[in-house]
């Protein structure tokens, strides 16, 4: 079974005249266990590939598959509850709530999950512990080093164990030596066989890491290749 | 759900500068529109002191009467005619008029002077000093012991004053439920004699207060009386006549009225910009929750929730100011009028929810426009 199945994907903004083709029949399988990257230019088409991929934007054409589940056939709480269940989220800008503790933060899609709050803190402060920084729990993410707030973001997104984390952008925000210790901690930590990783990203200092590369251009594929990552 | 609502509870307390400030703007505009509609109640219940003392079901007048106060007189023969109609138990004469008191030292005060039915006293107060049957001796006067009293320099039984040139002496104290809006001490004697000390027109009863056979009997008593050029009112629409009166033909009741809708107003536009400024900031994490799987409904419970904390604290704080202000108020003016009554609780706590209802309503439609997809792209 394949992690995720792409097929004939297209999504166009706008109408005649000042229509944008921002992704044109693009199909792929991600599969786990794989990092996979998805790369281009400013503008090929990368966030919106993505969020089709993780179902938060509706294609206008083609099909997704993760786990053999057409997601876009799903109705919209059950779409909602596919992402809560199945796919962990890591945004350029982080979106941590300054006003919860680091480890409320992590702990948001468990409570999402209707799981009861000291159980959700308690699994929210292991998922920090995972990703080395449990002593900054109780701190405002405010406080905390861009660094750090990533990895509040990806205790975040792994704190429910998702089949799926896609991360956008992971490094912008971080300077290039530490983008690049986060992206290894991801594949060195964060990945294994049940779990598939996309990652859509500009900066060529983390491309060793990519198990594949897909290479986005005008929104088409042009070529998908094995990154310097693969094993 | 519990969970969901402990981080919204979160998020908007941690968030002091602005929690303070949607606290403030409620409970600033619940403690006025409190303040001034229990000031209005209270001036209200002053107003129609009289009518609700008497305690008489059905109130005979002339037509044009606005207020308990500004009686008209009617000729006597209505009196009868009042007596012999069908529905009627008995009818009894009112007389209600202002008199210039002449203390011991020499100095005048105003006084209210009620004229009681002769013969059944109709209307008599509840004494708490001295025998009512005294009223009937000569020069008899019963005195209303409430905040006014000290005005008439605290009378006890036997003090004797010149009342408009006559002789009066104090017979009995009493307490009545009520004192009036004009800050006048109030006297009672019986109707002939208060006819008999102070200057009258020809017609000399003020009201004839009716004891109908039944409650059922009232709208025929009230078409006889209107047959008669005359109206006759329950005690409840007499009150209600006496409100409307002061709310819509006074610029007290319409300044108080004018009041209270800014405060409303003032109180919904602080709390509906900042909660709207609160949404606004946390836009971006709003739709990252929605990007994670929470569906609209959680977000709008969330907000609805915030919206309702913030309502039912201010609330809360906003009475609490009101009572102590009151309280307050009450240790230096003692017949200060304001009374909370359940209607200005039930009013401003009303007034207070559409605060919230609207607040979160522009909140809830900002918040479900988040497209998770603008998330990945900032
Ligand atoms: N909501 C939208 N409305 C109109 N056009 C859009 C919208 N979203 C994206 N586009 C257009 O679609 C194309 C692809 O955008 P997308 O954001 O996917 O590119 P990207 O590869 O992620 O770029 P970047 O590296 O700058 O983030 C662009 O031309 C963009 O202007
Ligand atoms: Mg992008």
């Amino acid at each position: 079974m394949n992690a995720i199945e792409a097929r004939d994907l297209s999504k166009w903004f706008g109408e005649g005249e000042t229509r944008t083709n921002a992704v044109q029949n693009v199909a792929f399988d991600a599969h786990f266990q794989e990092m996979l990257f998805i790369v281009g230019p400013s503008g090929s088409g990368k966030t919106t590939l993505l969020s089709m991929l993780s179902g938060i934007l509706r294609p206008n054409q083609g099909t997704v598959k993760i786990k053999d589940q057409d997601i876009w056939s799903l109705s919209a709480d059950k779409l909602a509850d596919m992402r809560l269940h199945t796919v962990g989220f890591v945004f350029q800008d982080f979106h941590l709530f300054p006003k919860l503790t680091t480890v409320e933060n992590v702990a948001v899609p468990l409570i999402l999950k209707r799981r009861k709050w000291d159980e959700a803190i308690k699994e929210a402060l292991q998922a920090l512990e995972k990703v080395g920084i449990a002593q900054r729990a109780g701190l405002s993410p405010q406080k905390l080093s861009g660094g750090e707030q990533q990895r509040v973001a990806i205790a975040r997104a792994i704190v429910s164990q998702p089949d799926i984390l896609v991360l956008d952008e992971p490094t912008a925000s971080l300077d290039g030596d530490t983008g690049r210790k986060i992206v290894e901690f991801v594949k060195r930590d964060i990945l294994n066989a049940q779990r598939c990783i996309i990652i859509v990203t500009h900066d060529d200092r983390i491309s060793e890491f990519a198990d594949r590369m897909i290479k986005m251009e005008d929104g088409r594929v042009m070529e998908i290749e094995k990154g310097q990552g693969h094993a | 759900m519990t969970g969901i609502l402990k981080i919204a509870y979160k998020l908007l307390v941690n968030d002091k500068g602005k929690f303070a400030a949607l606290l403030i703007g409620i409970t600033f505009s619940v403690f006025l529109m409190i303040q001034q509609t229990s000031m209005f109640a209270g001036m209200m219940r002053k107003a129609s002191a009289t009518v609700t003392n008497t305690g008489a079901k059905v109130w005979v007048m002339d037509r044009a009467v606005t207020s308990v106060a500004s009686s008209i007189p009617m000729p006597d023969f209505m009196r009868d005619a009042a007596r012999s109609m069908k529905g009627v138990k008995f009818a009894v004469p009112l007389y209600l008029g202002a008199g210039l008191a002449r203390l011991q030292d020499g100095t005048y005060q105003g006084v209210s002077i009620i004229g009681l039915d002769d013969s059944s006293l109709f209307g008599r107060p509840e004494l708490i000093e001295g025998n009512i049957e005294d009223i009937y001796a000569e020069n008899g006067f019963v005195v209303v012991e409430d905040a006014e009293s000290p005005k008439l320099e605290n009378p006890k039984l036997g003090t004797t004053f010149e009342i408009n040139d006559n002789r009066g002496v104090i017979v009995g104290i009493a307490k009545v439920p009520a004192s009036g809006l004009f800050g006048i001490p109030t006297l009672y004697t019986t109707f002939s004699r208060a006819i008999q000390y102070i200057p009258s027109l020809r017609s000399t009863v003020s009201y004839i207060l009716i004891e109908p056979t039944s409650v059922a009997a009232i709208p025929g008593i009230k078409i006889e009386i209107n047959k008669l050029g005359y109206e006759a009112l329950t005690e409840d629409e007499f009150i209600d006549r006496i409100t409307n009166f002061y709310k819509y033909h006074t610029g007290m009741g319409t300044n108080i009225l004018i009041m209270t809708v800014i405060s409303f107003i003032v109180g919904l536009s602080i709390s509906a910009q900042t909660f709207y400024t609160f949404v606004l900031e946390n836009l971006d994490r709003f739709g990252a929750l929605k990007a994670m799987g929470a569906k609209g409904r959680e977000l709008v419970y969330m907000l609805l929730f915030q919206a309702g904390i913030t309502a039912l604290a201010g609330y809360g704080l906003g009475i609490g100011l009101c009572t102590i202000l009151i309280a307050a108020a009450r240790l230096r003016v003692p017949d200060y009028a304001s009374v909370i009554t359940f209607g200005n609780l039930a009013l401003a706590f009303g007034m207070v929810l559409v605060i919230a209802a609207i607040s979160s309503y522009i909140a809830v439609r900002r918040v479900l426009k988040i497209e998770p997809f603008d998330i990945f792209r900032s």
